[in-house]
């Protein structure tokens, strides 16, 4: 029998109850008394100087506020980087200045050029066509390895060049790792792209700067995945205010998958312009400006060979990646294509050798950061395609081949700096061989040859990393953050609790799912226990929601924080049943004695703590109310196995796919109505890169697919049921409740098993295609097959 | 300037707006129905959706003053009398319909319009009847999933659980 | 968008009238317009709805000629040809999406004439007539090209008149993004001929295939087509597909909607 509450049970997402009824309470849906709203005026242009821009008569026009250029951000700093990437030569990465606005250089469509704060939004933006721009445009670099030829045009003329760094991981050794492919029996090579996206969650971005000139504080409502650290961003490295003077609230947020992770220049000008102004200023991005200036996801291009030797085992691994990161360094964009990348590039199997390259690049288009999976899916993807065609070269079994070569004795050091601590990637190919019906793929197979189709089976593993840790660690590895989390317990003297958390719900869930986990440590019903969540004036702090951290990291401050509440409790109901500490039970929200009849209830034991009467004073504080601040010792490891079935329709080379199986381990699930979900839509997202989504530039920088009519979200006849399996359960060994992290793992683990199962089928039809470029578009399958 | 009045989730509902005053804006911004979302200016995504005179539209796509008279219905007026889920809301709930929330409103005005019309439909009829509904959180799994138990039929066998 | 004016007169007469204004413009269902108009692409100065006419709101089928008002709905159209024109219903019942079909004309969208759009391909490949306040217009004088259409300013349409043919079929293929058709043929079978009209697909807008129209005159039938082509020289290239794509699938989709027709 599933449980009915508590860790493991699937009650029902109670902030349900406001978003089904209209209720939510999303940044545009709040408004501060006597708001002017800011339009911004952006490049349409992708490189140019900026000889002046004329505001006078902008400045004349009904209902202007302000009009604010980069001449009112000189004195304040730039959008920071939150990594700092050592190169081969031990040399740091070249990191330009970001502004706020664009001071003399445009470097993207898109960039900031002006802002004018209006009464209406209307009037901000009949003002901003009034704005005389005298611009003289350069030419611009979109395709990285044109960007990094000899004398390509630069996107940022102090710098040396357009190469952001050049990275070696694993291996640094050339020549021991050529001696391996020298030795192989079998070199397999590909070249491909992962195609650059952008996350469009369904809310565009808002921001709203509020100034109080009574307390000299800020308040920042904004769409962000982590408030805290945008405050700690905006304060200490763009406007230069103390923190305690400024309050960031990201209230419910309409889903991130990483793009609102980020510092934008749109948050620190609100914030900056509402005292500028002396009253509030609000933004609303519109889906068009969220194509130009939410930071875009992926865009790797890569050559990646895998030696093998004559029984097919792995013998050596080498990558060579250009990562794009658009013309300015977004929060956490250098650490996407090295560490969550190349640490993953040794996947589920034994490879010995493995060396990874990377060389980010400056270009002008919209900066590129993390992407749910962010590094992951990159990594996941070559290394799963590269297996693939080995497979079909040497006619060899896909899965065979995989098994052949897993891991399988834990805790296992890979040869690019991980140590997995457990899994069993044998198990959830079991796992998926059942559930995705292996066996029966061949009548299905017959079937869609009946009706004309092709039919192809795909499948890979994947492996991820979680809850990025520990701090020293990542700090040696140039993370400008810890990454640890904190929550604070607050037992209210009734026994009711808020649990204040740094983690951010935007669609995960945490408001049950938290409270479960809480409520079962004591043994009280769930509804007593809250999360208060997303603003910096109430949650003491926090690092936010990313990299399918939350359950791990800020779950286990939550649980240690609980655990030290408990503890403390005990120590009253021993006062109160005059018993010693270490006797005290607890059990169904009841204090024990072990091995008597006494007992004492929770809700007396916290009213206790509050009316402190009968109380050791001199032992103990009143109040019951504990922090704790958790730094994981290590990564946790989601794995798993996925197969997608497809068909191709050779006269059009539109794919359907017809079948999706995940078999996953996450360790232990708080929540698995949860989980099912957030891989669901993980697939939807994979399914949705591997077959539609595409950001494309032309030559001079304009972003071609630059709304929902040119960029193809994934809908819901675009994929079917899913089948989803997580009961291969190998619990985390170093957090206290053995949980890896599930938010990612659909988005990492699906689009290879659709590339490769597209390729199945286009070689059952005899068509003799080793790889299509994603999306696999009609176009490009039917190109592909016709080529 | 002209006055718009309008019945709205069965109240009557009037304020003045330009000839430019989209309807999602009057209901957002003048009547504080904020529960009709905007995500897009192309008319794709559907966390707009509300219903005028009975039929589901993109409120963000229509002129607050062609609803002039209109009966308009909007995610806040769907609950029950007592407050309680109506059955598409509490059937999004029990099979988790919904993640972030955002593009949730659009898609419940869409699964009563398309229940009103087709009060047992397929998992292909619903899939083909939100192409205007975009959701970026779920993969769509529990939304059909949803929609296809708030018609009364046993989604027992559906994979996932 | 820019500030306009709203009007929403009650007869042809008023809206015409409306219209004679300087920059004044017509509004359908608005569902291409009112998104053309956020971007600032478009500035009228006043909105003459046409949604408040009753004369455009009517439907009528006189044994063999179906009229529809200017300002009938797509899902209006889906629900009332499905018996007179089942070809035109099923075309019309694929047009965007549902919230979309409740509010978009086919007035608006023959005026607008998107390259991309269907009823241009269902007017053409019908041999429709264009009615007009001021006069009637046939298909193949009607479209002009991208975005042009005989219509002079300030001229709406009243009514399109469709002729129903033994047997017809509209295939699209969908623009993954947009669900536009990336290339979609109406292919219809009359006393007089076939005819088959192509969206989508061509540069010039839609057109018709009169290589395979003379084909199917002869036979009716799918393998009628094989060997034909369409020129790619002509057609559209972009993102979501070349010009020999886009040449290929005119005559997959010709072949699919002949064999559809039955």
């Amino acid at each position: 029998m599933p449980k009915d509450n508590g860790i493991g049970a699937s009650p029902k997402r109670r902030e349900d109850v406001r978003f089904l009824t209209g209720a939510g309470n999303y940044t545009d849906d709040i408004n501060v008394n006597g708001q002017a709203h800011v339009h911004f005026l952006r490049a349409d242009v992708a490189h140019a100087t900026i000889n002046s821009i004329d505001t006078s008569a902008a400045e004349a026009m009904p209902g202007v506020v302000k009009i604010f250029t980069g001449a009112d951000f000189a004195e304040v700093g730039g959008i920071p980087c939150g990594w700092g990437v050592t190169d081969r030569h031990g040399n740091p990465q070249q990191e330009p200045r970001h502004p706020i606005i664009a001071h003399d250089t445009i470097r993207h469509v898109g960039e900031i050029v002006a802002a004018v704060v209006a009464g209406t939004l209307e009037q901000a933006r009949d003002a901003a066509e009034a704005i005389e721009l005298d611009l003289s445009d350069k030419p611009a670099v979109v395709n990285m390895a044109a960007a990094l030829a000899e004398d390509a045009p630069k996107v940022h003329e102090d710098l040396t060049s357009n190469l952001c760094y050049d990275w070696v991981f694993g291996n640094p050794d050339d020549d021991a790792v050529q001696a391996a492919f020298d030795s192989a029996a079998h070199v397999t090579t590909l070249e491909l792209v992962n195609n650059r996206l952008v996350a469009n969650p369904m809310e565009p971005r808002v921001a709203i700067g509020d100034y109080s000139r009574a307390t000299d504080e800020h308040t920042l409502y904004t769409t962000s995945q982590n408030p805290h650290v945008i405050r700690l961003l905006m304060c200490a490295f763009v406007l230069g205010l103390p923190e305690h003077k400024v309050r960031v609230i990201a209230p419910d947020v309409g889903g991130g998958f990483g793009s609102k992770i980020f510092h934008y220049a749109e948050e620190a000008f609100c914030t900056f312009a509402a005292k500028a102004c002396g009253r509030a200023v609000k933004w609303t991005s519109t889906r068009a400006e969220a194509f130009i200036s939410d930071a875009h996801g992926r865009d790797h291009v890569t050559k990646i060979e895998l030696a093998l030797d004559a029984d097919n085992n792995f013998t050596a691994l080498r990558t060579n990646t250009m990562a794009n990161m658009g013309a300015y360094l977004s929060t956490f964009s250098t650490s996407v294509p090295s560490y969550l990348h190349g640490t993953l590039m040794a996947g589920n199997y034994k490879t010995p050798i493995v060396q990874v390259n990377v060389k980010t690049v400056f270009t002008n288009t919209v900066p590129v950061d993390a992407y749910r999976g962010a590094g992951r899916p990159e990594a996941t993807y070559q290394l799963e395609r590269v297996i693939d065609k080995a497979a079909r070269e040497l006619g060899a079994d896909p899965i065979a081949l995989r098994r052949q070569n897993f891991i399988t004795e834990f805790p296992y050091e890979t040869p690019v700096a991980l140590t997995y601590d457990t899994g069993d990637y044998a198990a959830t190919m079991d796992k998926l061989e059942q559930v995705a019906d292996v066996a029966g793929f061949a009548a299905r197979r017959a079937e869609s040859e009946k009706n004309g189709k092709l039919r192809g089976f795909g499948i890979n593993c994947y492996i991820e990393a979680c809850g990025i840790a520990p701090s020293n660690i990542v700090g040696m590895l140039g993370a400008r953050a810890g990454l640890y989390d904190a929550a604070t317990v607050r037992v209210n003297a009734t026994g009711s609790i808020s649990v204040m958390v740094g983690a951010h719900s935007h669609g995960q869930g945490h408001e049950t799912s938290f409270p479960q986990v809480v409520a079962d440590m004591i043994g009280i019903d769930e509804s007593m226990v809250d999360i208060v969540h997303g603003d910096t004036g109430r949650v003491p702090f926090g690092m936010g929601t990313y990299g399918s951290r939350s359950i791990a990291v800020c779950g286990s401050a939550m649980v240690r924080a609980t655990e030290k509440i408990i503890s403390k409790a005990k120590k009253i109901a021993a006062h109160l049943m005059e018993a010693s500490d270490a006797d005290i039970e607890l059990k169904d929200g009841q204090f024990t004695v072990a091995g008597t009849d006494k007992s004492v209830a929770w809700g007396d034991v916290c009213l206790t703590a509050y009316v402190p009467h009968n109380y050791p004073l001199e032992e103990l504080e009143p109040g019951l109310e504990e922090t704790a601040f958790y730094d994981p010792a290590n990564f946790t490891y989601p794995a798993g196995a996925y197969a997608c079935e497809v068909e191709v329709d050779p006269d059009t080379g539109k794919v359907s796919i017809e079948r999706f199986a995940a078999a996953d381990d996450f360790g232990n699930i708080i929540n698995p109505m949860i989980v099912d979900g957030q891989v669901h839509g993980g697939l939807g997202q994979g399914i949705g890169q591997a077959l539609l989504e595409n950001a494309a530039y032309d030559e001079d920088g304009q972003l071609l697919s630059a709304s929902f009519m040119d960029y193809a979200m994934p809908r819901a006849d675009d994929v079917p049921f899913y089948q989803v399996d997580h009961s291969c359960q190998t619990p985390c060994t170093h957090n206290p409740l053995g949980v890896k992290g599930c938010g990612e793992a659909g988005a990492i683990g699906s689009p290879p098993a659709v590339v490769n199962a597209v390729i199945d089928a286009l070689q059952s039809g005899g068509k003799n295609v080793a790889h299509i470029d994603m999306p696999l578009s009609p176009a490009r399958v039917w190109a592909a097959m016709n080529g | 300037m002209a006055k718009v009045s309008m019945t709205v989730n069965g109240k009557a509902a009037s304020g003045d707006v330009e000839g430019r005053t989209l309807l999602s804006s009057f209901l957002r911004e003048q009547l504080g129905l904020t529960g009709t979302h905007v995500g897009c200016d192309t008319s794709q995504c559907g966390a707009c959706v509300v219903h005028v005179d009975g039929k589901a539209v993109k409120a963000c796509t229509m002129l607050a003053q062609e609803a002039e008279g209109a009966e308009v219905a909007t995610i806040e007026g769907q609950a029950n009398a007592d407050g309680s889920l109506n059955t598409i809301q509490q059937a999004f709930q029990d099979h988790h319909g919904l993640q972030c929330g955002f593009c949730t409103p659009g898609m419940v005005m869409s699964a009563a319009a398309l229940l009103k019309d087709n009060p047992k439909p397929t998992e292909a009829e619903i899939r083909d009847y939100l192409e205007g509904n975009l959701c970026r959180c779920t993969g769509y799994h529990n939304i059909v999933k949803a929609i296809m138990a708030a018609s009364g039929q046993d989604v027992s066998s559906i994979a996932a659980e | 968008m820019y500030e306009f004016e709203f009007e929403k007169p009650s007869t042809v007469a008023e809206a015409v009238a409306a219209l004679a204004d300087e920059d004044a413009q017509a509004l359908g269902g608005g569902q291409t317009l009112i998104p053309t108009l956020k971007q600032r692409l478009a500035m009228p100065s006043k909105l003459v709805s046409l949604s408040g006419i009753p004369q455009l709101k009517e439907l009528s089928d006189n044994g063999g000629m179906l009229t529809i008002g200017g300002a009938v709905t797509h899902a209006e159209v889906a629900a009332a040809a499905a018996d007179s024109y089942p070809a035109l219903a099923e075309l019309a019942s694929h047009i965007g999406d549902p919230a979309v079909r409740n509010r978009g004309t086919i007035g608006g969208s023959l005026a607008n004439n998107d390259p991309a759009a269907c009823y241009p391909a269902a007017a053409l490949g019908s041999g429709a007539t264009i009615v007009t306040n001021a006069r009637e217009i046939t298909a193949d004088d009607y479209f002009r090209g991208l975005f042009e259409t005989a219509l002079e300013d300030g001229e709406i349409i009243t009514a399109v008149r469709f002729p129903v043919p033994e047997k017809a079929n509209y295939q699209k293929f969908l623009q993954p993004a947009s669900r536009f058709a990336l290339v979609g043929v109406f292919a219809a079978k009359y006393a007089a001929g076939v005819r088959v009209a192509v969206t989508g697909a061509s540069e010039e807008g839609v057109f018709r295939w009169h290589e395979a129209e003379a084909a199917l005159d002869a036979n009716f039938a799918p393998d009628a087509l094989d060997g034909l082509s369409v020129d790619a020289g002509g057609m559209i290239g972009d993102l979501h597909g070349t010009k020999e794509y886009r040449a290929h699938l005119v005559g997959v989709m010709a072949k699919r909607a002949v064999a559809a027709a039955g």
